[in-house]
């Protein structure tokens, strides 16, 4: 029986939903399954792990795991692979997992196979697939690190409910806190969704003509009733309209949304990689030229001022 | 301060990417190769923080290719004051191979900051940098978007979901940088006619191949043919329709 550790995130003693995607992609390469969580106390929705295929859920307790504790939880979760003998850890390629996926791997000697958007397991083996040069090619590795350590894309391992006795177990860790220590986490603005997990995102470009405009995306975004994220081509953000944290493309993120809307996007093979694996892609802009088109599941070719407002009415009536 | 900025060559981020023949990696005739665009940040941050401390050395380290001499240039155009290439053909796709290398070659150096990129833009490996520090037993931050040093110690921040994350650490340590952390210079002539005198030193290194092997590299598939709808507002009530019918997403 092929073990697999799950490592799922906690955010202010809460579980964070993208921990279910890391139990389902865990799933695919082992039978069995134990999930783990670094927090200081026990994590609501926990118990919820099992529902998704957790045989076990460890919660790794120490007073310095409420905020993200960098070197005491790669020492703990680095503890527990190999205590566990398990082939593989899995964890989350969000903000948290990169960074202690990475660490972990170094704990144990071995290179991490990072933002995969399939694994499987054939005859014992762990084969990954991973978007490289911003997803303009997929790279088809085999894994043969002892254990593997593997990160998931968000949003690509849809969760699926494959219930498991999910039992719950909490271990009271004796870890160094560590030399990094996360102050504080400085909250964004009420609401905002970041582009890299959110269901929806819509991102503006040049065509939007100057920062003010943004708004028009904005109460799109607000439509949508909180599950959109507003996004941006790397051209408005090098001009200083929007933030950093909101580019899409191969030096901003990389997003896989259910849906994207490209708004005065002319669609540049940079961006392009960024956002081509989102499910389904609206394009908006005035020239039926525009690259964008070519990748867009849905084109519509006018003027944005007039076309986005009309979308946000529509959409409003739906959420209405 | 004594600084090292580990750099890397990758193609620019407007390449077309086509693959080789062999089915394992892309095509790289006509492709242009650049400075990882995160190192820039990298090496900016550290050009600022020696200019800021009056005194010191920013070294850069490439592990790459003999045509990576040429990105370790632009970095010394900079303003870096030199390099050390450790030249190898080809990089294994197991980022603890190139860990390795580079935290050999950096262990004696006695440095106050070793600075990355958060990732390189070909393969997306996103962890030479915090396994560099592992195994120095160095702390370190990665994807760091502002930074403060204080001596001995250093605040970093660094984007989460839906925030940012405020991370205390003392020096030495590692530093991966984001975008946003500082607006990279661009060489000037005189500092490119600079480059070419400065010193740049090349090591054959031999790497083992690692544990993850290279099945296939493969395009993206393709996406089916859209529809443009219409034109104008009055195309929107369909768009909205085929979103909700056929494509289901609302």
């Amino acid at each position: 029986m092929t073990a697999i550790l799950a490592v799922c995130e906690q955010r202010d003693g809460t579980l964070r939903k993208i921990s279910y995607e890391v139990v389902t992609g865990a799933r695919r390469i082992g039978e069995v399954v134990d999930a783990v969580v670094c927090a200081a106390a026990p994590v609501a929705g926990a118990d919820q792990l099992g529902k998704f295929g957790a045989d076990k859920v460890v919660t790794l307790t120490n007073a310095a795991f409420a905020k993200y504790a960098p070197e005491g939880n790669a020492q703990a979760i680095a503890e527990r692979v190999k205590a566990g003998g398990y082939a593989a850890v899995v964890f989350a390629a969000s903000a948290t997992g990169k960074d202690l996926a990475a660490r972990v791997g170094a704990k144990l000697g071995v290179g991490l196979v990072a933002d995969c958007t399939e694994v499987a397991a054939e005859d014992g083996t762990i084969l990954a697939t991973r978007p490289v040069y911003a997803g303009k090619a997929l790279l088809k590795v085999k894994v043969a690190t002892k254990p593997a350590v593997l990160s998931l894309r968000p949003n690509v391992f849809t969760p699926v409910e494959r219930p498991k006795a999910g039992a719950a177990e909490t271990v009271a860790v004796t870890v160094a806190v560590g030399r990094v220590v996360v102050r504080e986490i400085k909250a964004a603005e009420a609401g905002a969704l970041d582009v890299a997990e959110a269901q929806i995102v819509i991102s503006g470009g040049r065509g939007l003509k100057e920062p003010a405009n943004f708004q028009v995306i904005e109460e799109l975004a607000r439509a949508f009733g909180g599950q959109a994220a507003v996004g941006a081509s790397r051209a408005v953000v090098d001009a200083g309209w929007r933030a950093h944290a909101d580019q899409v493309g191969q030096t901003g993120k990389t997003v896989s949304p259910t849906l994207y809307i490209a708004v005065g996007i002319s669609g540049a093979i940079q961006h392009l990689a960024g956002m081509r694996t989102s499910k389904v892609i609206v394009a908006i802009n005035k020239d039926k030229d525009a690259p964008i088109f070519k990748v867009a599941d849905y084109g519509v070719v006018g003027d944005l001022f007039e076309v986005v407002p009309r979308l946000t009415e529509e959409i409003k009536k739906l959420h209405g | 301060m004594k600084i090292a900025v580990c750099i890397k060559r990758v193609p620019d981020s407007e390449t077309r990417v086509k693959i080789a023949p062999d089915g394992k990696r892309i095509d790289e005739a006509g492709v242009k190769f650049v400075l990882n665009p995160y190192d820039e940040f990298a090496v900016e941050e550290a050009l600022q923080r020696k200019e800021k401390a009056g005194a010191g050395e920013v070294v850069v380290i490439c592990l790459g290719p003999a045509a990576a001499q040429e990105t370790i240039r632009t970095a010394l155009a900079m303003g870096a004051d030199r390099g050390v290439l450790l030249q190898s053909d080809a990089i294994p796709a197991d980022g603890f191979v190139t860990a390795q290398a580079l935290a050999a070659e950096l262990k004696p150096g006695g440095w106050d900051l070793i600075l990355f990129g958060k990732m390189a833009i070909d393969d997306y490996n996103q962890q030479v940098g915090p396994m560099v520090a592992e195994l120095l037993g160095v702390p370190c931050v990665t994807a760091v978007a502002h930074l403060e040093l204080d001596g001995a110690k250093g605040v970093a921040e660094r984007e989460i979901e839906g925030g940012v994350e405020v991370v205390e650490f003392p020096l030495p340590a590692v530093i991966t940088a984001d975008k946003g952390l500082n607006e990279p210079r661009y060489p000037a002539l005189k500092g490119i006619m600079a480059a070419k005198k400065k010193p740049l030193e090349v090591k054959p290194v031999q790497l083992g191949a690692g544990a993850i092997e290279i099945v296939a590299l493969t395009p993206p598939p393709e996406r089916k043919e859209g529809k443009i709808v219409g034109e104008g507002p009055g195309a929107v009530p369909e768009l909205v329709r085929l979103l909700r019918e056929e494509a289901k997403v609302l």
